[in-house]
């Protein structure tokens, strides 16, 4: 159960630079309190990617490492493979894991590496502005496409990262949630224990996607952030168990 | 050799024996991606690692290998990878991070010839890209050039010794010849590098008994980032001053200096012995470390010098350098690029031509 009132010890009492109405402080503060029920902080390695989660060491407080732009699993490979006691989580954007990182994504969960993934899925680039991500929905407006994403054009489909890794023997969990209402948010915390508590029990690579509002990059209110991830990003991105060993 | 003392010699390539001095200096995570001429490496790694209990990854992408050598090398343990020149120049991205984040880890390239994917045969022309940086950002990496299997092997000790002292990553620049030359390795390896290494204090095992660690390389904020490169900075200058490599044959009262390294220094030993037979005072100087370049042996050897003749296997990269470093003697160059190799008679006619 998540605690409301007392602050994880593996979170910073600081404040963030995440916008308002951002799903990145709640995950934050999740996967904090997760790593504080497992007694991880001792042991835990953390990777912050590229993306507007680049800071999130500023916030944690256990061992972080910074990762290049969709290197995050490889970066975690090597830690894992260099320290196997150590408990290795990346947390990524979907630029970062679904485009420039694709390769990692795909190999790193293939290899069945012993590792816990937590995929932020905003379908969108947002430290850079606002451009498409692999996970743009079709017809939404980002700089890159002024005019909706259109597959007619050539930019393509929603690539939906956590269907394309389900067959692969290497991997062990795969789920869908959202941070848009509180339901979602305590589903989403039941996941991401699920997916630490995998590796501690060495069952593979887990990953938990979760469709995560970005208000200033969508030009929306947090509210109708909210609403736009029922309306819109369900339909695309359905939520629940996709895989569970 | 000593009498009556057992010396281990064995027949192994150039990749081998690097491969088997990473064992011996304690690599505990290795990851590498298939590319000629480097494959033996890899191979040999596959066995070796895994016989040792340690970590083997092959990885999928180089870009991937080195990022793997980044997380390793984050926990504090010694990690390397191998690659030849265009999987090198992928592995540049994450070189640059190594040295923004302070990291020690040892690269090592068996050079073939460039640009784009060139072909497979030996090469010296990515010095420009292994003494400049080679990535983006403000920042040296120290690069040692082995010219036999042995030394291969004794330089990457040294590398890993170096990287873990300064915090860097280390470039051992072989060329094809190099890797794929079998000769007689004297396994016993000894380490050359004497000053105290100190525990890494630093690096992500656990916030236990301490404050969380990070390992970073962005760096914002108000005048955070420059004075970073400033520390950096005096580093580079550290090594500048320390760690400067060279050898030299026949140059006491040389009038006729040659300089090359790599399979090319090991050419030009035999051009100076051709010479020296014809009554010809020629030398040898042999950078060992291209960066920091020997200045300092440079211009000692150089001072009763005449002519100057620099021999690679590019179209002149080194040769900067040693003009830089003597700009007052008479220095020639002779290349080959894209495989071709100097060969003695090329470097003895070279100086013939110009006594």
């Amino acid at each position: 159960m998540i605690n409301e009132f007392s602050p994880p010890e593996s979170l910073r009492d600081v404040s963030t630079h995440y916008c308002a109405g951002c799903g990145h402080g709640i995950l934050h503060r999740l996967v904090a309190q997760v790593i504080d029920e497992l007694g991880l902080r001792e042991s835990v390695v953390g990777i912050a990617p590229v993306g507007c989660a680049v800071l999130a060491y500023n916030y944690w407080d256990f061992d972080v490492s910074e990762a290049a732009h969709g290197r995050a699993l490889a970066v975690a490979t090597g830690i894992k493979r260099s320290r196997p006691e150590k408990i290795v989580f990346t947390y990524q954007g979907d630029g970062d894991l679904a485009s420039i990182g694709i390769a990692e994504t795909l190999h790193t969960a293939n290899r069945g590496e012993n590792l816990t993934c937590i995929f932020v899925n905003n379908a969108c680039y947002g430290m850079t502005g606002g451009q498409m991500a692999p996970t743009t929905v079709v017809g939404q407006k980002t700089t890159t496409t002024p005019w909706g994403r259109n597959p007619a054009f050539g930019d393509g489909w929603p690539l939906k990262v956590s269907e394309l890794l389900a067959p692969l023997k290497g991997v062990n969990y795969l789920v869908r949630s959202s941070v848009n209402k509180p339901q979602g948010v305590k589903q989403t915390y039941q996941y991401i224990k699920k997916a630490f508590i995998n590796q501690i029990e060495k069952k593979g690579f887990s990953m938990v996607e979760v469709l995560s509002p970005c208000p200033t990059i969508w030009k929306k209110t947090p509210i109708e952030s909210a609403r736009w991830i029922d309306e819109e990003m369900i339909k695309e991105f359905p939520l629940g168990v996709i895989k569970d060993k | 050799m000593e009498k009556n003392k057992k010396v281990t010699r064995v027949l192994m390539s150039g990749n081998e024996a690097m491969g088997e001095a990473a064992i011996k200096a304690g690599c505990k995570f290795y990851s590498g991606y298939p590319i000629t001429p480097q494959n033996e490496l890899t191979a040999y790694m596959a066995k070796r690692m895994r016989e040792e209990g340690r970590a083997f990854v092959q990885a999928e992408s180089e870009l991937a290998a080195i990022n793997m050598v980044f997380g390793a090398a984050a926990t504090g343990v010694r990690t390397m990878t191998s690659s030849s020149s265009p999987g090198i120049s992928l592995k540049q991205e994450g070189i640059s991070y190594l040295a923004g984040a302070q990291l020690p880890a040892v690269i090592i390239n068996v050079m073939r010839g460039g640009p784009g994917l060139g072909n497979i045969d030996s090469s010296q022309s990515d010095y420009f890209q292994s003494t400049r940086g080679g990535g983006h950002g403000d920042y040296f990496t120290p690069t040692l050039a082995p010219w036999s299997a042995e030394e291969a092997a004794q330089l990457v000790i040294l590398a890993f010794d170096l990287a873990d002292y300064y915090r860097n990553p280390v470039l051992v620049l072989a060329d094809a010849i190099i890797g794929q030359m079998m000769e007689p390795v004297n396994l016993s390896f000894k380490r050359v590098f004497k000053k105290k290494l100190l525990e890494k204090n630093w690096a992500l095992t656990g916030a236990k008994k301490r404050p969380a660690n990070t390992v970073v390389s962005l760096l914002l904020g108000d005048r955070v980032l420059e004075k970073h490169n400033y520390r950096l900075g005096k580093k580079w200058d550290k090594i500048k001053n320390n760690e400067q490599k060279s050898a030299s044959y026949k140059t006491e009262d040389a009038k006729y200096l040659i300089v090359a390294y790599g399979s090319q220094a090991r050419i030009a030993f035999e051009a100076v012995d051709i010479l020296r037979k014809q009554k010809i005072k020629a030398g040898l100087f042999r950078p060992i470390s291209l960066w920091p370049y020997p200045e300092k042996g440079l211009r000692e050897v150089a001072k009763g010098v005449k002519k100057i003749l620099v021999v690679e296997q590019s179209l002149g990269q080194m040769v900067e350098d040693v003009r830089a470093t003597l700009p007052l003697k008479q220095v020639s160059f002779l290349g080959k690029a894209g495989g071709g190799i100097p060969w003695a008679k090329d470097i003895v006619g070279a100086i013939k031509k110009n006594l």
